[in-house]
């Protein structure tokens, strides 16, 4: 591994460095003592090289951080290349010779895996499901179609003569490199899109895509090169035939393997409870060790680890700490941030190695022109058939993103380098048109694609400014289809997908998940598993009792513009409708009108909820953004179950709850209908709980009485359940009543249990 | 398409409702499996507890709103026919639409003015036709977080109803509102897809 390390990365310090350490035992040399000091430069050249680019790639990104205004302008790929080619510059200048090439041993196996599970395991599976049709089609059929294409066209233009001579390709080689140039780079497409807030449904298309496609661009390449190797006058029927087998073999193969480590993943995780410093750990090893697996049985690697990532996400999530959960995330994100770093940074100075490539006009400018327009047509024709199969149809916009955002990226530049120069002769003018080509999509289009897409959707919108009531409704509106879909469960009619979850439900959950984790699994508690018992406890503190009408105080906060509002207001409430005798207070309340309005707009923007809409890319690398989904998800939620809980206390019925009470304390295992049970306290109450006067809210934890003897507190903490149970009468407030000071909360068996006899 | 058939043979009444509602067969079709996945407890009808039960409705500020629409006068049971009726309003309104409809029949279910309808009567709590003051107050306070405070909410809400509000009765009638809302795009706002 060092030694694929080192030609990559002997940075040439100059004078200094190369000098060899004095070494004691030189021949002919009196011992020179005692060495205070000794510079040990080749020991660890190599780590310390790795670190340096690292470092300086990180330094790169606070400097462009520092300016907004270029980032929102050009996505930082961008930046990262052309950081990349001034390094190679310097380097080449300083050097005389290029020193740094993104070599494929490396990238292959230390830059890619990152990324490719970062995408895998943060990937939105329903969604992913969802579209899978539609980005298998893309993904195999748009590959194939460009590839093909992309190679004809480019043999019928060395057939035009329009490409010189001195490219010694025919038509299986220009084949190959129709191949390795036609596959949609998911570093780059994920790069860009994330700069670019597509809806979810096209990100999730296009980026699918990118990862789905390496089956085929490994088997394409493949059968290419060892077509070419063989000579084209060998290749026989079977050969072909064999080929189209491999695709099956490639990609099943890989997710196979992909699941296969899933599985073992999540069922490992299970056992972890007591070391839980190792989880993390495991999640990565068994993940890398899916893609080494596949690798070397030259399978799809990249459809193996995000396989993995998406089958054992649900498990792994419930199973681990909420710590390991988060190291998870930000390990990850971490990773996979660092290495497409280094990888466009790399690109930038590979391209500086001019020994490596040769030009030439006709094929660079034709393979541009080709790429993009068969990428177009292949979105177009495939889109057509998609949509008599869609439910949702896309549309022109959507195929436009698409087609545009089909960036090619260093996959296709590690396997042009891959290429063996002795049997593909063109392998330096290829090398050339990759890096022209890769280039060009991530610089060009990258640019480009932001501005695009604003573009295409201003034109379809009105250019009026909303007024208030515009902006609220919409809001409304929004919310409003959200909630509709919902009901009629947009995703919901999937006969194949309830049958799965049922088989899940049944054998793999309970095989692969927790045993206390599997038991809170529901919808409703799904929503706010996650909530944290100090703010539940704030919560309750608060109010104490939530359902006194007094209790309803949301908190405010102090804005620094609500004094010099309020007496605008005041003004405007004091003049009417605005009919204003004073010619003073015209002016102000025209400009006070205005920026009363502006204040209010912001206010409006800053405040409201956002609807569901909007795909915040939770793949994105750059923020962890989630909390404030989380957040807005958190307050609605609160919100809600409040207004619930206090349009029951508008109900009241005599039902005497005092049997409940010593059922608390009975032990049992919590069956799952308990959960059930739970809906129905919520949904029936009039039946279930009595109310007195007041009504206060309690928490119970949801106690795992097996494990109950060996968790710690900060287990408690995160890991279980909040539920939020009504009781009637006041001594058992007292009993059950959270103690604010530390933190601890009774731990009661759920009384969900007692409650089905009552009804 | 044998089998479609006798499959919406199961849906009582399925002729009337495709008439009131305008859904196609396949799409009634698709309404029932999922009124029945919702209706756990095979009842026959739609409590309001089954519609708690979609966890996504519980992180949004107007679900529980949206639920009470579906149980209209107070009732606490919606059969498939209530549940379509709702639902229809969601229709996407295609050009035929507009075309063939004479004016003796009743304005189909899906057209501006009935969507309008439907979101204003989400406003307008006590039915009397008007969404007042504290009505509006009482949806911006859903809509909105909590770092926005109470008199923000409040000025919010002045200017709202006096944008709207015309005759200056401090109250936004139906006609007001569907005035302040004809630049919108409702018939594309309020249209899902799939509902066809």
């Amino acid at each position: 591994m060092l030694r694929a390390a080192l030609p990559l990365l002997a940075l040439p310090l100059v004078g200094v460095a190369e000098e060899p350490p004095q070494k004691s035992g030189s021949p002919g040399e009196p011992p020179p003592g005692l060495a205070l000091f000794r510079w040990q430069w080749h020991e660890v050249e190599a780590p310390y090289l790795v670190a340096l680019w690292i470092l300086v790639a990180s330094l790169a990104k606070i400097v462009f951080h520092l300016s907004r205004k270029v980032t929102s302008l050009v996505p930082e790929s961008c930046l990262l290349i052309l950081l990349g080619l001034v390094l190679g510059g310097i380097v080449l200048a300083v050097a005389k010779k290029a020193e740094y090439q993104l070599e494929p041993g490396t990238f292959f196996l230390f830059l890619l895996p990152p990324i490719v599970l970062d995408s895998g395991y943060f990937m939105p599976s329903r969604l992913f499901f969802d579209n899978l049709g539609a980005i298998l089609t893309y993904a195999v059929v748009g590959t194939l179609w460009n590839a093909f294409t992309t190679g004809a066209a480019l043999w019928g233009l060395q057939q035009a003569g329009l490409v010189a001579p001195r490219v010694q390709a025919g038509f299986l080689d220009f084949l190959l490199f129709g191949s390795l140039i036609s596959a949609v780079d998911p570093v780059a497409v994920l790069a860009v899109f994330e700069e670019v807030h597509v809806n979810e449904t096209l990100f999730i298309i296009v980026f699918g895509e990118s990862l789905l496609n390496d089956a085929v661009t490994v088997v394409l390449y493949k059968v290419c090169n060892s077509f070419v190797e063989m000579g084209s006058a060998n290749v026989q029927a079977t050969d072909y035939l064999k080929g189209v087998a491999s695709l099956f073999v490639v990609s099943l193969g890989g997710a196979a393997v992909g699941l296969v480590f899933a599985f073992l993943l999540a069922l490992t995780t299970r056992f972890t409870k007591r070391v839980r410093i190792i989880e993390p750990l495991l999640v990565f090893l068994l993940a890398y060790a899916a893609y080494l697996t596949a690798e070397m049985a030259s399978l799809s690697a990249i459809l193996a680890v995000t396989m993995c990532g998406l089958g054992c996400k649900k498990y792994v999530e419930a199973n681990i700490s909420h710590k390991s959960r988060t190291a998870v995330k930000y390990t990850m994100k971490t990773l996979a941030s660092c290495a497409e770093t280094v990888i466009f940074m790399l690109l930038g100075i590979s391209a500086v190695d001019s020994s490596k490539w040769a030009w030439d006009s006709g094929l660079v400018l034709g393979t541009l022109v080709f790429i993009l327009f068969f990428r177009a047509l292949g979105v177009v024709l495939q889109t057509w058939v998609l949509n008599q199969f869609r439910l949702v149809p896309l549309d022109k916009i959507d195929q436009v993103v698409m087609s545009y955002g089909g960036l090619r990226g260093a996959v296709a530049f590690a396997l042009v380098i891959l290429l063996d120069r002795t049997k593909v002769p063109a392998k330096d003018y290829f090398v050339a048109t990759t890096i022209v080509v890769v280039f060009f999509t991530v610089i060009v289009q990258g640019l480009t694609i932001k501005p695009l897409v604003k573009w295409l959707k201003v034109k379809r919108s009105e250019h009026h400014k909303p007024t208030l009531n515009q902006e609220l409704h919409e809001h409304t509106f929004d919310h409003i289809l959200a909630a509709v879909e919902d009901v009629v469960g947009h995703h919901g009619y999937h006969y194949w997908r309830d049958r799965w979850e049922q088989f899940d439900k049944k054998y793999l959950s309970q095989l692969l998940m927790r045993r206390s984790a599997y038991r809170i699994r529901d919808q409703i508690w799904d929503v706010y598993y996650r909530l944290n018992i100090r703010d539940a406890i704030s919560f309750v503190d608060q109010g104490g009792h939530v359902l006194s009408s007094a209790g309803l105080t949301l908190p405010s906060m102090p804005s620094r513009n609500s004094v010099a509002e309020t007496s605008v207001t005041n003004l405007l409430r004091e003049s009417g409708s605005g009919a204003c005798l004073d010619l003073q207070v015209i002016d102000t309340v025209r400009s006070g009108r205005d920026r009363e309005d502006a204040v209010m707009h912001h206010l409006l923007c800053g405040g409201l909820y956002k609807p569901r809409r909007r795909y915040k890319a939770s793949c994105s690398r750059h923020f962890i953004s989630e909390d404030a989904q989380e957040r807005q998800d958190k307050e609605i939620f609160q919100q809600n179950m409040k207004r619930r809980l206090e349009s029951f206390k508008s109900t009241k019925h005599n039902i005497c709850f005092t049997k409940s009470k010593p059922r608390l304390r009975k032990t049992g295992r919590r069956k799952k209908d308990g959960v059930a049970n739970a809906e129905a306290t919520n949904g029936k109450p009039p039946r279930d709980l009595g109310f007195q006067d007041t009504a206060a809210v309690i928490l119970t934890v949801e106690s795992d009485k097996e494990e109950e003897s060996d968790s710690s507190e900060t287990e408690k903490e995160d890991d279980e359940g909040i539920i939020f149970v009504a009781r009637a009468t006041s001594e058992v407030l007292q009993e059950g009543k959270v103690s604010g000071e530390e933190g601890e909360v009774q731990r009661e068996e759920s009384p969900w249990n007692s409650l089905p006899q009552q009804a | 398409m044998g089998s479609l058939s006798s499959r919406a043979a199961v849906i009582p009444d399925v002729d009337s409702i495709r008439r009131e509602t305008g859904f196609s067969q396949a799409c009634l079709l698709r309404l029932h499996h999922r009124f029945q996945a919702l209706d756990r407890d095979k009842k026959g009808y739609l409590s309001r507890m089954d519609l708690q039960q979609i966890g996504a409705l519980a992180v949004n500020p107007l679900g529980d709103r949206i639920i009470d629409s579906f149980f209209p006068d107070r009732s606490q049971r919606v059969d498939f026919s209530g549940f379509v009726r709702v639902l229809a309003h969601f229709r996407p309104i295609e050009e035929e639409d507009s075309e063939i409809r004479d004016l003796k029949k009743p304005e189909p279910l899906n057209s501006r003015m009935n969507k309008l309808r439907f979101a204003f009567q989400l406003y307008d709590l006590d039915g009397d036709g008007k969404i007042s003051w504290q009505e509006m107050l009482q949806v911006l306070r859903l809509m909105v977080g909590v770092q926005v405070t109470e008199e923000q909410l409040e000025s919010i809400t002045d200017r709202t109803v006096q944008e709207a509000d015309e005759d200056g009765d401090g109250a936004v009638s139906f006609l007001e509102f569907a005035k302040s809302l004809e630049k919108m795009n409702v018939e594309q706002k309020m249209s899902i897809r799939i509902l066809k």
